[in-house]
């Protein structure tokens, strides 16, 4: 009788359990994710992947009638006119190509780089910025991509082509879409007067309310600080960090932490708090700045890249070597680098295109100016994310630097 | 020449009839096909998975591409029991766990009562409804709607600002009003279902041996309905332990949720030896509600 009484109980839980099941399901896709990872490891799949070099350049692509792709993108690169109606540039290439098109949007790299590894054959294209795409090339995840096929590519800027984070050993692995600068966001209503530096964000004597990019790439950022306010540690390079330097971007982040009041990922989630007031100065992308411009009512922000410069991106655009619709795969790349289609998405994401032929196609017939797409000069202090490694990435070869699992530790470390 | 059959003039028994027959006057092979869907479900995916977890929390990484490498190391552990910061963030889980565990059951034990012993029937099943409702919505909601409340300026500040107050904004003390929200419905059906079997003759026998409500309520009631108590502490402590989409939403600090989720991308074995923390610390909990008597009390 003891036991039917427990048992009666566990029951009652159990409905309870099943009516939450609405509720469960929220988290359930990432434990799905993660589940999945270890069985993958367990088969050995993806050290095989590794092992086996990458297929050789396609030469043929076949017919793209029928295909569909699925885009793992930056959120803006892929626009389908469901965010604003007149921004879309998927529909007319379903219409002329006969691919459809379905896009996942990611915050920061290591997130796409798990979502591209963990499901290897889930994604066909990835907008890869240096800190995932040489991660993606090594594990043999991306193939070797053959540029005589790309129309767009005879116009991409010079300095964006042939770069370590998108040509290994001299194989080309994808096409450059774009490059943008980190920037510094204030509300304008709230912080007066305007701050010009990094290291006024870093400084919680300022008073500002902080909102910080929440990846260990952010480590970078401090770095870039450093290079200027602590020239006796003589950073050369934000990703090729030693010991002591590395320890005094961490002391930086952590002299932060009090002003800090959010870390974002989804730019969602940082668009509503400087909406709200929560933060009031931050890191930020352009689009976020463009899309809280465009709210009703508009939050009053600007934005600038600060005297120190800034880290920023470089994308490539790269196709899974595992990829049974090369064709679309290689045509809707094509299109995306395209010169009216690449100006309308770096209008739209704000940053400067990778097709030199797009600069004449902006709506904005400055934008190309104001990104410096064409102006070299302007991107020697912009530090493009890459991954960091032991081996030191601005070629020092008498100390050995941090790599990239020690920033993840240490950024552990620093939210405590 | 083909013969054609001619129709039997007996009906045959059908087949499930026969292999209904068949099962009858063979029990060994009819408990086998019951039992056989939930042992593979509970043997495969459930301890088969956590199989994996366990072999995945002795390997390591590449630190350039994340890629598993299948060599035995303990360096994991090592690194989760010698590293300050995995520490400080368990030990923030457990107390955040235990802490809305206690403020779930202080808020659920008098709307449970009342549901049971003291509401007409109707009242009861306006407040099962209503306990009930909020678990229809979806979890991201939920949290989501409280990043709106809780936000500067949010509802919660336009509220207490005639007051002179404001909310407690962002941070720890938000992490665990939401906990508290979300879980209270899983610590108040069980108290309710285990108050609802104890016969109100034994409060009335109480009350003729002289006992007053607080002495009815400590001798009685509290003793019956601890088990109840215990069931539903495993839910809201579990669930806390586990979760890592709150934190993130309402607050800047880390949970073992959301240390773990950082490392599936980058560390996926240390994200395991991590995950096998919150595991252990809920086998202790269910030892200790065992010794406690939570499951001999029925």
């Amino acid at each position: 009788m003891h036991l039917r009484r427990m048992l009666g109980l566990l029951a009652s839980a159990a409905i309870i359990a099943g009516a939450c099941s609405s509720g469960s399901a929220s988290t359930a896709p990432s434990q799905a994710a993660s589940a999945a990872a270890p069985s993958q490891a367990a088969s050995g799949a993806p050290s095989q992947a590794a092992a086996t070099p990458g297929p050789s350049l396609p030469t043929e692509l076949g017919s793209t009638q029928g295909q569909t792709i699925n885009v793992l993108s930056w959120p803006g690169y892929v626009e389908s006119g469901a965010t604003d109606k007149a921004v879309d540039w998927v529909t007319d290439f379903q219409t002329s190509s006969g691919c459809t098109v379905k896009y996942q949007v990611f915050g920061t790299s290591d997130e796409a780089y798990s979502l591209f590894t963990t499901n290897p054959e889930e994604f066909d294209i990835i907008s890869a910025s240096g800190d995932a795409s040489l991660r993606l090339v090594r594990g043999g995840f991306v193939q070797p991509f053959n540029l005589a096929l790309s129309k767009s590519y005879p116009d991409i800027f010079p300095a964006l082509k042939d770069k370590p984070y998108n040509t290994v050993d001299g194989v080309s692995y994808g096409v450059p879409h774009g490059r943008g600068s980190n920037l510094l966001m204030w509300r304008t209503d709230q912080v007066n007067p305007a701050p010009t530096s990094w290291a006024q964000m870093f400084d919680p004597a300022s008073g500002y309310k902080v909102s910080i990019y929440d990846a260990p790439i952010y480590i970078a950022d401090a770095a870039v600080v450093l290079m200027k306010t602590r020239p006796d540690l003589n950073i050369k390079n934000p990703y090729a960090l030693d010991d002591t330097q590395f320890a005094a971007a961490i002391e930086l982040l952590n002299k932060q932490k009090p002003a800090v009041t959010q870390r974002w990922v989804d730019y969602t989630k940082q668009m509503s708090d400087f909406t709200s007031g929560t933060s009031n100065v931050g890191t930020t992308w352009q689009i976020i700045t463009n899309l809280l411009k465009l709210q009703t009512p508009p939050v009053a922000v600007d934005v600038i890249k600060p005297v120190e410069g800034a880290t920023g991106w470089s994308d490539t655009w790269m196709v899974n070597s595992k990829t049974k619709n090369l064709a679309c795969a290689y045509a809707y790349i094509d299109h995306l680098t395209s010169p009216a289609v690449n100006a309308k998405i770096a209008e739209w994401f704000g940053e400067a295109p990778g097709n030199s032929k797009s600069c004449a196609l902006t709506v904005d017939t400055t934008h190309c100016a104001t990104f410096h797409a064409d102006d070299d000069a302007f991107w020697q202090d912009v530090w493009y994310w890459q991954t960091p490694t032991a081996e030191c990435v601005d070629g020092r070869t008498d100390v050995t630097c941090k790599s990239f699992d020690d920033w993840i530790k240490a950024w552990t470390e620093v939210k405590g | 020449m083909t013969t054609t059959a001619t129709p039997a003039t007996v009906p045959p028994a059908s087949i499930a009839r026969r292999v209904a027959a068949w099962l009858h006057r063979h029990r060994g092979t009819r408990l086998v096909v019951i039992l056989a869907l939930p042992l593979v479900w509970l043997g495969l995916i459930y301890i088969g998975s956590l199989f994996v977890l366990f072999l995945n929390a002795f390997w390591k990484t590449d630190p350039f591409t994340s890629l598993v490498i299948q060599e035995f190391t303990l360096d994991n552990f090592i690194e989760l029991f010698t590293t300050s910061v995995y520490r400080t963030v368990t030990l923030r889980t457990v107390g955040m766990a235990a802490l809305v565990t206690v403020t779930c059951i202080v808020l659920a034990f008098p709307i449970a009562f009342y549901m049971a012993k003291v509401a007409s029937v109707r009242k009861r099943s306006v407040l099962a409804v209503a306990i009930l409702m909020p678990l229809w919505a979806s979890y991201l909601i939920k949290a989501y709607s409280w990043r709106l409340i809780l936000s500067e300026e949010g509802v919660l500040d336009w509220v207490l600002k005639p007051l002179g107050l404001t909310g407690p904004g962002f941070g720890e003390i938000a992490v665990w009003l939401v906990f508290t929200y979300l879980w209270l419905p899983f610590m108040i059906l069980p108290i309710y279902a285990g108050l609802e079997r104890i016969p109100n003759s034994l409060l009335e026998a109480s009350s003729d041996l002289g006992g007053r409500g607080w002495m009815t309520f400590r001798r009685v009631v509290l003793p019956l309905s601890f088990p109840a108590v215990v069931a539903g502490s495993i839910f809201t402590f579990s669930l806390t332990l586990g979760d890592y989409i709150v934190p993130g939403l309402v607050s800047t600090t880390q949970f073992i949720g959301n240390v773990i989720v950082i490392n599936v991308a980058q560390d996926l074995p240390f994200a395991a030896a991590y995950s096998l923390v919150p595991l252990f610390i809920i086998i202790v909990y269910l030892l200790i509600a065992r010794r406690l008597g939570a499951f001999e009390a029925f």
